[in-house]
C-alpha cells in the first residue's frame, strides 16, 4: 500500500514512520503500567505526530466508566506523567477515538460490546480493522483473555487488516508454563502477529549496544576472548517488593529479572554482527548465541541467590523480606540472584559473564560492564601502576544513560603515577531530552508490525531452559542468603568472584 | 556565566571560553555541532531565543555574529569586534558567545569565527534574515556543512525562492520548508490509506507565504499532476485538496493548530497541526545534517511553474511540455534530474 505511495522516499529522511490507520486496546487500563507508562506513551507518540488520524484507544476494565471518564482518567495520566508538554489540539485529535468497555474477563457480554465498538471504530473513526490488544493483566488471566478475543472474533484477520497481541512478562515461570502460554497465545494469533514486551530492548541505550559495536571499528576487534576478562550485567533496584507481594513471592529475583532483561543484555553484548538489521537477522544472531550459553558445573559455587533483611536504605529504614506485608516468614524466594554463565563459541570461550540483580540494594541502576585484561607487560614498576585498575567499557543502561570507558592515565607530577581515569559520553549531554520512553517505541513497533525490538518464542524458551537448572537446584538446595537492605547484595556474591580472582564493580 | 570583552580577538575569545567552563566545573561537554547565527542586532535576541532553546535537544555552541551598522566614513574604516561569552546557565545547555563587528571587520567576519568553531563538529550557518543570495558562497556559508535560510523573512518570497533555486548547493536548506514537515507527513499519511491515484492539487494558504508554494511544488514534483496555488487569509497554509480518481482528499486547518482531514468514503478525521515555533523549526534542522534531496527536488521543479490563483494557467504550461526531463524518472534519481535539467536551463538562455 505504502509503497506505491508517492509521496513516499526512502530520501526524503523528515518524514517520520506513522503508523496506518489502527488503534488499541488495553486490557488491565486501570492498573499502574498503564497509567504511568501506556496512556503517556500514546499521547507523547500523538505529539509526536507519529500516530495516524483516527487512531483509537479502547480501555477494557471492570470498573463502571463512562467514555468521558475514561477520557478524564487518560487525561490526568498524561498530565502527570507525558514527556512532552500537553497540547490541546493533540488532546482534541486523540479523545475522539477514545472508548471505554466495561465488563470482566469471563463475561461473554462484554467482549461482544468491545467487539461493537471496534466496529464502530472501524466506521467512525476509520481504523481499517487493525487493533492492537495490549494484555495488561496478571499471568493466570492470559488464557482467559486469549480465549475470549478468538470466541469473539475478535483476533481474526479479514481481508488485509490485522490483529496483534501484546503481552508483557512473565512469560510463564519455568519452560514447560513458557511452552503451555505460548501454545495458547499461538493457538489464536500467529506467532509473527505476537509481540512479547520487554521493555529493556526499547531503551534507547539498549539499542546503542548494537550501534556501540557494529557501527564502530574501535570496539569490536577487542570484544572477544584475547581482550576481554569478563563481563558484568547489574540491574539494580533500591526499592523492596513494594505491594507486589502476591505476585512476587515464589516468583523471585532470578525469573523476575535474569530471564527476560538481563540475558536479552547478555544476548546483545554478546551475539555476532547480524548479516542486517530486520527482525529475522537479529533473532537469528541472538538465538544461536542464547543456545551457546553454559551453565556453570557447579551451582552452588558459582551462583548466589539472597534475601534482604532489615536495614538502612538510603537513609530510611527498610524492614527485610521475610516481615514485608503478605510474605510467607519461611518464603525461600529470591530477592537477589548471581550468576556466573559461560558463553562456548570461538569468541567468547573462557570469558565468564556474572550477571546479577536485587532488590534494596545501593541503588538504582543497570549496566554492561565489559572489563579488559590487564596488560601483559608494564614497563612502570609497581609503585606506580598500584592504583591502576582493568580497562573497561561500560554500558549505562539506566539511569544517566551513557557509555564510560575507564583507562590509566599519568597523574600530573614529578613523579610516574598512573590511576584510573574515566572518559564518559553522556546522552544527556549529546542528546538532551530527545531521547523517547521505552514504550513509546514499542507501541510504534507493534503498530507498525515491526518485531526487532521483541523477543521471540525460541529466544524466550531458551533463557527457560538457562534458569530452569538453576532454580531446580536453589528450590533443593539451602536457603537464601540474607543482606542488609542498601547494600550491595550478600558477602556470598563477593566471594563467589573472590574465588575467580575479580570482584563486582560498585557500578 | 558571561564575560564580556570589548575591543577583542577570537584567541581571547577562546581563552575566555576556556576558562567560562573551568570556573564552572565543566571541563568538557558533549557539544555535537556550531552553530553560527548571522543577524543584524534588530533579529538576535529572537533569534538566539530560539538557539538556546533548540540547544537542549542539539547541545552546541552558538556563535551570534552580528554586524553592526557604520554611520560615518570615520566609523567605516575604524573596526572593532566586542565579544560576550556565555557558559553555563546562562548559555543553554552549551556556550554562546555573541560577537558584534564594527566597521571594517564586517566584511570578514569568516576570521572571527573560524578560530572559534568547535574542532570535527559539523558547523551550522543560520541567517534569520537578509540571508545572502548565493549562501554556499557567501565567505560564512562556505564554513558550514548547513546553511539554513528562511524565505518567510523576505520581502519577496516566492523571487527569492527561485534565487535559492538558482544557486541550490547541497546542504542548502529553508526555514519555509521546515515549517511543512507535518504536513507532508499527514498527507503521506493519508495517501497510505487508499489506493487512488490523484489527478490534481489545490495548496491553499496566505499570500507572500513561500511554505504554500514550497508545498506544493513538492506535490508537483512527487504527484507529477498540476497543482494550483490559491491564496486564503491564513493563518500560514489552511487547506490541501487532492482529487483522486476515487473522490477528494481534503487536509483543511482554518485555525493554525487543528485540523480536518477528510478522505471519501471515510469518517471526516480530527488531526493536530499546530504552527511551531522557530525553536522547534531550529531543532528539526538540525537533527541530520546531510543535503535534504527532497528539498532540492521540490525546489527545482519551479515556482513558475505552479498554477496562479486566478485560474490562469501558468504562463510556463507551454514550457512545461518543452521540459524533457521527465517527472517519473526524476522522482526516481533526483540528482540526475538537477543535471539533466541545468543543461536545458543554458540552452534557454542563449
Amino acid at each position: 500500500m505504502s509503497s506505491s505511495n508517492p509521496l513516499r522516499d526512502p530520501a526524503d529522511r523528515r518524514l517520520p514512520r506513522i503508523a496506518g490507520p489502527s488503534g488499541l486496546v488495553i486490557f488491565g487500563v486501570t492498573g499502574d503500567l498503564s497509567r504511568k507508562k501506556l496512556m503517556p506513551a500514546v499521547y507523547d507518540l500523538a505529539n509526536r505526530g507519529l500516530l495516524p488520524p483516527g487512531f483509537s484507544l479502547v480501555g477494557f476494565a471492570r470498573r463502571e466508566w463512562a467514555n468521558e471518564d475514561f477520557a478524564q482518567e487518560v487525561h490526568d495520566a498524561v498530565k502527570e506523567h507525558a514527556r512532552t508538554p500537553f497540547r490541546e489540539e493533540v488532546w482534541q485529535q486523540l479523545i475522539q477515538g477514545m472508548r471505554f468497555v466495561q465488563g470482566t474477563f469471563d463475561d461473554d457480554e462484554s467482549f461482544e460490546r468491545l467487539r461493537g465498538t471496534i466496529e464502530e471504530l472501524d466506521k467512525a473513526q476509520g481504523t481499517g480493522g487493525n487493533f492492537a490488544f495490549y494484555l495488561s493483566v496478571p499471568p493466570r488471566s492470559f488464557p482467559v483473555v486469549i480465549q475470549q478475543l478468538k470466541k469473539h472474533g475478535l483476533a481474526d484477520q479479514t481481508d488485509g487488516s490485522w490483529r496483534r497481541a501484546v503481552i508483557e512478562k512473565p512469560f510463564g515461570h519455568d519452560l514447560k508454563s513458557a511452552e503451555e502460554l505460548n501454545a495458547i497465545v499461538h493457538e489464536v494469533f500467529a506467532p509473527d502477529q505476537v509481540f512479547r514486551i520487554d521493555h529493556y530492548l526499547g531503551k534507547e541505550t539498549v539499542q546503542n549496544i548494537l550501534a556501540l559495536r557494529f557501527a564502530n571499528t574501535m570496539f569490536e576487534p577487542i570484544w572477544n576472548r584475547s581482550f576481554v576478562d569478563h563481563v558484568q550485567i547489574t540491574m539494580a533496584e533500591d526499592i523492596g517488593i513494594g505491594g507486589r507481594a502476591g505476585y512476587y513471592d515464589g516468583i523471585g529475583a532470578a525469573r523476575d529479572v535474569i530471564q527476560n532483561h538481563l540475558l536479552q543484555l547478555l544476548a546483545l553484548t554478546a551475539m555476532e554482527e547480524p548479516a542486517s538489521f530486520d527482525a529475522d537477522a537479529l533473532a537469528a544472531e541472538k538465538t544461536k548465541v542464547l543456545g551457546a550459553v553454559r551453565l556453570p558445573k557447579d551451582l552452588g559455587r558459582d551462583t548466589v541467590r539472597g534475601q534482604y533483611a532489615a536495614g538502612w536504605q538510603g537513609g530510611a529504614k527498610a524492614v527485610g523480606y521475610l516481615e514485608e506485608e503478605g510474605i510467607d516468614p519461611s518464603s525461600k524466594t529470591d530477592t537477589y540472584a548471581a550468576i556466573r554463565l559461560g558463553i562456548d563459541n570461538r569468541r567468547w570461550a573462557g570469558v565468564p559473564f556474572y550477571l546479577r540483580t536485587g532488590k534494596r540494594l545501593g541503588r538504582r541502576v543497570t549496566e554492561i560492564a565489559v572489563v579488559f585484561q590487564r596488560a601483559p607487560h608494564s614497563p612502570f614498576d609497581t609503585t606506580a601502576t598500584e592504583e591502576l585498575g582493568s580497562n573497561a567499557i561500560v554500558i549505562r543502561v539506566q539511569p544517566d544513560e551513557g557509555v564510560t570507558v575507564r583507562f590509566g592515565s599519568k597523574v600530573p607530577g614529578t613523579s610516574m603515577e598512573i590511576r584510573d581515569v574515566s572518559m564518559d559520553f553522556a546522552y544527556g549531554e549529546s542528546f538532551t531530552e530527545s531521547s523517547p520512553e521505552a514504550y513509546e517505541r514499542l507501541i510504534l513497533d507493534v503498530l507498525l508490525g515491526d518485531s526487532n525490538l521483541f523477543p521471540r518464542t525460541e529466544e524466550v524458551e531458551l533463557s527457560w531452559k538457562i534458569l530452569d537448572p538453576i532454580e531446580e537446584y536453589w528450590d533443593t538446595n539451602g536457603r537464601p542468603a540474607q543482606y542488609p537492605a542498601g547494600t550491595w547484595g550478600p558477602v556470598e556474591a563477593d566471594e563467589m568472584l573472590e574465588r575467580d580472582g575479580r570482584s563486582w564493580r560498585r557500578p | 556565566m558571561k564575560t564580556d570583552l570589548t575591543d577583542t580577538t577570537a584567541s581571547k575569545i577562546n581563552k575566555a571560553l576556556v576558562k567560562g567552563r573551568r570556573a564552572i566545573g565543566t571541563p568538557a561537554v558533549g557539544m555535537v555541532l556550531t552553530l553560527v547565527i548571522v543577524t543584524d542586532e534588530e533579529n538576535a535576541y529572537d533569534a538566539l531565543k530560539a538557539a538556546s532553546d533548540a540547544s537542549r535537544e542539539h547541545p552546541s555552541r552558538t556563535l551570534v555574529v552580528i554586524k553592526r551598522v557604520s554611520r560615518s566614513p570615520r566609523d567605516r574604516t575604524q573596526s572593532r569586534l566586542d565579544a560576550e561569552v556565555r557558559v553555563g546557565a546562562d548559555a543553554g545547555t552549551g556556550e554562546t558567545v555573541v560577537l558584534r563587528l564594527y566597521g571594517e571587520v564586517v566584511d570578514h567576519a569568516q576570521s572571527v569565527v573560524l578560530p572559534l568553531l568547535l574542532p570535527d563538529a559539523p558547523v551550522v550557518v543560520w541567517w534569520p534574515v537578509n540571508a545572502p543570495l548565493d549562501p554556499a558562497n557567501d565567505p560564512l556559508g562556505a564554513l558550514a556543512q548547513r546553511r539554513v535560510t528562511d524565505t518567510y523573512a523576505c520581502e519577496q518570497p516566492v523571487k527569492e525562492l527561485a534565487a535559492r533555486a538558482d544557486a541550490y548547493t547541497p546542504g542548502d536548506t529553508d526555514l519555509s520548508w521546515t515549517r511543512i514537515t507535518p504536513w507532508r507527513s499527514m498527507l503521506a499519511a493519508a495517501l497510505d490509506q487508499v489506493a487512488c491515484e490523484v489527478q490534481g492539487v489545490e495548496v491553499e494558504g496566505e499570500e507572500f507565504n513561500p511554505s504554500c508554494e514550497l508545498l506544493a511544488m513538492w506535490l508537483a514534483d512527487r504527484l507529477d499532476v498540476p497543482v494550483k496555488r490559491a491564496h486564503s487569509g491564513g493563518p500560514g497554509l489552511t487547506a490541501v485538496r487532492m482529487d483522486t480518481d476515487c473522490g477528494p482528499i481534503v487536509l483543511d486547518r482554518a485555525d493554525g493548530s487543528l485540523a480536518t482531514l477528510s478522505i471519501q468514503g471515510q469518517p471526516k478525521r480530527a488531526v493536530a497541526l499546530k504552527r511551531r515555533d522557530t525553536a522547534e523549526l531550529i531543532a528539526e534542522e538540525l537533527r541530520r545534517l546531510d543535503p535534504d534531496d527532497t528539498y532540492a527536488s521540490a525546489l527545482r521543479y519551479g515556482v513558475e511553474r505552479l498554477k496562479s490563483p486566478d485560474g490562469s494557467g501558468p504562463p510556463a504550461k507551454g514550457e512545461r511540455e518543452a521540459v524533457p526531463a521527465p517527472v517519473e524518472s526524476a522522482a526516481k534519481a533526483p540528482a540526475d534530474r538537477a543535471t539533466a535539467q541545468a543543461p536545458v536551463k543554458k540552452a534557454a538562455a542563449k
